[in-house]
């Protein structure tokens, strides 16, 4: 943003304190998130830069907290670190097990989010779609209704699913879905939907319907013209969407401390325990490795975006 | 996708010929007929794409907190246990003295309860209203376990005089029917009193008011924050070449697409008094060791780190709009003699209202449910209601009053996102 | 609607499905130094002996997740460490596997369990395993030659600046209240049973309400005495040795107005492994295994046999007797927890206490 020719002395003034303001604003967004990063590194068992850190000392920093995240929870750490420390490592260690049940959880939750949301996404975009208001607002509301009150509803219904049978006058018994990894799946789908909703229909937006008749008119059925024409379309918007309930999924800690078990002890779960029970570095560890996804993440979805613009013909703002 | 009859084209065709008659399609049929006919396939098969998601929603979303809701105003802890004396509260009007089959129900209902180890469940739920009771319960429910005999009424009270307070038995009189509203009345602050009127209880326990007008209040201050911080950053990043504003917004996404424990840990780590930034402060000798300042565990901690996490909702739509508003305007009241200031203030601000509203909105529909950060950074004072819901849930475990406080927060929050609809439509939400 | 029930019985399926069984017992307990010396003292021992798999989950306190799986007939644990008044409260809502003192382990002399029990250690569905106080410790670098004493010294910003650290509850912050304006331990609940008294409790406490931080779970105390976040704090005195010993923190136990409670296994009934599960609770209740525990955490064992048994910390050179809050001179000023007094109040005093915090 240039300064016009004829502006005065204050607003130059005034233009160049703006710019200041703004530079403070990006910092205050983006310090908290990268001074988390060196201090993972640090030798001593605090939250603050050491001397010997601030002096660049090579003493002041040490990889113990990334080696903390493998060995806690281990059966023998201290033995030689071959191929059986690496298979006890695998099998035991706690923040291990709990990037396993996350990685599970958030990608059956984002296959089932992804199919659902896509397919109501094709249907809320068409113009005959009845109500269509209402029902983007119920589809959406997972997303607005606090979660405290979403996973405190889930708490209640996963742990006996079967009490709604009781209002059809039936009274079958059946399982539970708390504590196992289908019930935390359908929790994260749910709380994933909304993402994918907003993001497929905004691809969909500048679809051109016309490619469709198109591509009916030249004998393709309903199935092949979804598959050859509309998929490869708005596929980008899908692969967004899919990232974004991925990384609900990935992120949710209260729905999790509602229902999961001792089985489904995912990433936020067990960070929210090390940061009630004892803030060590290696909390920190932890979040500069997410941190390092986040950044990976957010370059695949910039990517995604640019490139269905291009393939939508809408040339960037 | 692929229609055999275009709805929209054949209704463009009908109207440009404007004929006499019915018209008819190649296959004969009256058009009108055969387009209400297409149009309802449509409509269905679009329903149809949608159908799965919705049953999905309703059963893993809707169903599950409507069954919560049904908590806040049914508990049959005493009703389902205590049949008999239930029986007679509902035979004898309000003010009726406990007569001798009150007594005998009572003493009966009390053993068998103690029989079938639910006697807690009863305590525990007329100790809801009445604090102080559940061992009243307990204690005659161990004592009656193995058999009471007539008469009632002396054994009873034998073991505690309590038993003839006329409290007790308007309290067990609520409690003898599994609806009720003094859930409400305690997420109100109220209570009733022996004769079963509604009264404010005491000021020492008054706390969910005021956690409700603090909730509102720092949703409010956290909305302004966002709103001042964010408008300068939106406005740049709107006026900036794309080349360079694209670098800058990825200093935007990046906290978005961030953990939000991440995000949370990193603000412990920064504001503790052994921390980062009073580190800082000391070095830069702004404050003295000993006077470290105290800038978490407290509202200022929530503040701090709430307006930090939800500074993107408000910069994204506020940018998207910015980035539609014609520089040339601006350029033109300045052309005409008003200074830069009243350019803003009379031209450009206003052409922001739709974003600034929308990212308002957002952000406090957003703020007013939140927990994880309250929870972890708030220490005492910056707690917000979803806390209280937490704490009811997991600690207290009086789950109709969570509900009760959930019904109140959920209907606040559907009255905020029935107007974001109105005002902004959900279909203009955005992410990135 | 039939799409509803079709759609409602195969998610059900699915998740019977999921609950496949192997051998293995979750055990719900309190985190930190404390989980540790359980591990250390039971479930590697218990491991090796059965082939049963310890899964060992941390929680603020046990009995949260207990009463809600409860209440919400979602049983996940097995055997959950919990206070005496949660026990009892839970026994008496029909919650807990009972347990005959007759199936425990008898003392190394043939003494049947009945006996070797400290009295109070053993109930309707719940056996005791430890002995445990709430003390005050401070951070010995604050305050020079003249360091703090008494429960009233806490309560001495003057004297003693800086800020406090003090449990969120108001079990745990009342009868400290009390014993720093001059309550005899002994006369702790008459005082609290009238309204002036829990009055005069909160009139303490106000004193130093503005520099108080409040924790939640055992292990913060010591991270925000280690961190310098506050001069002094209560906690768990075995969290404070561990802290003080192992990892040689100057920080100092001030055992006057020390809160004793015990810590107690019980078995919620429905429970996933209910067999391994009352195999461990006799395996980790039995004398050796109480007497070992001592080795790894000050606590105090909950069999008399166990008491001879116990020696030297870990280190191999500490002596416990000194730090285990069951030792006579400790007990002088001692406030003994009563759960009977807890179960009727917690939910009240609970409320009060948060409209405390919130003014």
């Amino acid at each position: 943003m240039a300064l016009p020719k004829y502006a005065s002395t204050t607003e130059r003034i005034w233009h160049y304190t703006y710019l200041v303001l703004c530079g403070a604003i990006f910092f205050f967004l983006i310090a908290p998130i990268v001074v988390v990063i060196p201090l993972s590194f640090n030798a001593e068992p605090y939250f603050t830069f050491t001397d010997e850190m601030l002096a660049f000392d090579p003493e002041g920093y040490s990889l113990r907290w990334y080696d903390s995240l493998l060995t806690f929870g281990m059966a023998n750490p201290d033995a030689p670190r071959d191929g059986s420390w690496w298979a006890d490592a695998w099998a035991n260690a706690k923040w291990i097990k709990a990037a396993k049940s996350s990685v599970i959880i958030g990608v059956f939750s984002t296959i089932l989010a992804t199919c659902l949301g896509t397919l109501a996404a094709l249907g809320l975009s068409r113009p005959e779609m009845p109500y269509r208001r209402a029902i983007m607002a119920v589809l959406i509301s997972p997303m607005i209704v606090p979660i405290i009150i979403t996973a405190t509803g889930m708490f209640f219904f996963y742990s006996n699913p079967c009490e709604l049978l009781t209002w059809f006058g039936l009274s079958p018994q059946c399982g539970k879905l708390a504590g196992t990894y289908l019930g935390v799946i359908l929790a994260h789908a749910t709380l994933g939907i909304p993402f994918v909703i907003i993001t497929v229909t905004a691809t969909l937006v500048g679809f051109d319907q016309s490619l469709n008749r198109a591509a009916a008119s030249l004998g393709a059925n309903p199935r092949r013209t979804f598959f050859r024409i509309t998929m490869p379309l708005i596929l980008p918007g899908v692969i967004s969407g899919a990232l974004f309930a991925f990384v609900t999924s990935f992120d949710e800690v209260v729905a999790v401390l509602f229902i999961a078990g001792p089985d489904q002890q995912t990433i936020p779960r067990q960070m929210w325990n090390g940061i009630r029970e004892q803030i060590s570095p290696a909390i920190l560890a932890v979040a500069t490795l997410l941190v390092i996804f986040s950044i990976a993440l957010l370059t695949t979805v910039e990517l995604l975006r640019r490139r269905s613009e291009k393939l939508r013909g809408i040339t960037p703002h | 996708m692929a229609h055999s009859l275009d709805p929209q084209g054949a209704a463009v065709t009908a109207s440009e010929i404007a004929p006499e008659g019915p018209l008819r399609t190649a296959d004969g049929q009256p058009l009108a007929r055969a387009l209400a006919r297409s149009q309802a396939r449509a409509r269905r098969q679009a329903f149809l794409l949608v159908l799965p998601l919705l049953l999905f929603v309703l059963i893993t979303f809707v169903v599950p907190i409507g069954q919560m809701l049904q908590r806040s105003v049914k508990n049959d802890g005493f009703s389902a246990n205590m049949p008999q004396i239930s029986a007679w509260f509902a035979e004898n009007p309000p003010g009726t003295e406990p007569d001798a089959a009150a007594w005998q129900a009572l003493a009966l209902d009390l053993q068998a309860a103690a029989e079938a180890r639910s006697i807690g469940v009863v305590g525990t739920r007329i100790n809801y209203d009445m604090p102080g009771t559940r061992s009243l319960f307990t204690s005659a429910g161990r004592q009656v376990r193995r058999g009471i005999e007539p008469p009632y009424r002396e054994k009873l009270l034998e073991m505690d005089e309590d038993w003839a307070d006329p409290q007790l038995w308007s309290v067990m009189r609520q409690a003898s029917t599994p609806y009720t509203a003094n859930f409400y009345l305690a997420a109100m602050d109220m209570t009733r009193d022996e004769a079963g009127n509604i009264v404010r209880v005491e000021e020492q326990q008054r706390v969910y008011l005021m956690l409700f007008m603090r909730t509102l209040w720092l949703s409010l201050l956290i909305t302004f924050t966002t709103f001042v911080l964010g408008f300068p950053v939106a406005h740049l990043l709107a006026t900036l070449p794309m080349r360079k504003s694209n670098l800058l917004m990825i200093l935007v996404l990046l906290p978005f697409w961030t953990s939000l424990l991440v995000r949370t840990t990193a603000w412990m780590v920064l504001l503790q008094q052994q921390g980062v930034i009073n580190d800082v402060f000391v070095w830069l000798g702004i404050i003295n060791d000993s006077q470290r300042l105290q800038m978490i565990y407290n509202q200022t901690g929530t503040i701090i780190a709430m307006t930090h996490i939800l500074l993107p909702f408000m910069i994204l739509p506020l940018y998207s709009v910015m980035r539609t508003i014609n520089p040339s305007y601006v350029r033109a009241a300045r052309s005409l003699g008003a200074t830069s200031w009243t350019a803003f203030r009379r031209i450009y601000f206003p052409q922001t209202l739709p974003g600034l509203g929308a990212g308002a909105l957002l952000v406090f529909i957003l703020a007013v449910g939140y927990y994880i950060t309250p929870a972890l950074v708030g220490g005492s004072s910056g707690q917000l209601i979803s806390n209280l819901i937490a704490m009811h849930m997991t600690r207290t475990l009086n789950w109709s009053m969570a509900a009760a406080l959930a019904a109140m927060l959920l209907g606040g929050v559907l009255i905020l996102y029935w107007l974001y609809d109105r005002l902004v439509g959900i279909d203009n939400l955005k992410l990135g | 609607m039939q799409k509803t029930i079709v759609l409602t019985s195969a998610l059900c399926g699915f998740g019977l499905a999921a609950q496949a069984q192997n051998q293995e017992v979750n055990v719900v307990s309190w985190g930190g130094a404390y989980e540790r010396s359980q591990v250390e003292a039971y479930n590697i021992p218990f491991a090796k002996k059965t082939g049963i798999k310890v899964n060992m989950l941390a929680a603020d306190n046990p009995a949260t997740p207990l009463k809600a799986q409860v209440e919400a007939g979602n049983i996940t644990g097995d055997v959950f460490d919990i206070e005496v008044s949660d026990a009892i409260r839970l026994c008496d809502e029909g919650a807990l596997v009972e347990i005959d003192p007759a199936d425990l382990p008898p003392a190394p002399d043939g003494t049947p369990a009945a006996e070797d029990f400290i009295p109070g250690a053993l109930r309707e569905c719940a056996v005791a395993n430890i002995f445990w106080g709430t003390v005050i410790a401070f951070d010995t670098t604050k305050f020079g030659d003249n360091p703090p004493a008494t429960a009233a010294d806490f309560f001495d910003l003057e004297k003693f600046p800086g800020k406090r650290g003090l449990p969120r509850n108001p079990k745990r912050t009342l009868y400290l209240a009390l014993i720093a304006d001059g309550v005899a331990a002994d006369a702790i609940y008459d005082t609290l049973d009238t309204p002036e008294g829990v009055d005069r409790a909160f009139a303490r406490l106000d004193t130093i309400k503005n520099d108080v931080v409040w924790w939640d779970a055992g292990a913060q105390p010591v991270q925000l005495l280690a961190d310098g976040e506050v001069s002094m704090a209560t906690g768990y005195n075995g969290r404070f040795f561990d802290a003080m010993v192992s990892e040689g923190k100057p920080f100092q136990i001030i055992w006057d107005g020390q809160y004793m409670d015990l810590d107690m296994f019980a078995i919620p009934k429905g429970s996933p492994n209910p067999e391994a599960a009352m195999a461990y609770l006799k395996f980790a209740t039995d004398t050796q295994r109480l007497a070992d525990q001592a080795r790894y955490i000050a606590y105090g064992p909950s069999r008399k046999s166990s008491a001879a048994l116990v020696g030297l910390y870990q280190d191999g050179k500490t002596e416990m007797g000194p730090h285990m809050p069951t030792n006579p001179e400790h007990m002088t000023t001692a406030v003994m927890d009563d759960p009977e007094w807890w179960a009727d109040h917690d939910a009240e005093m609970v409320e009060r206490f948060n409209a405390w915090l919130a003014n």
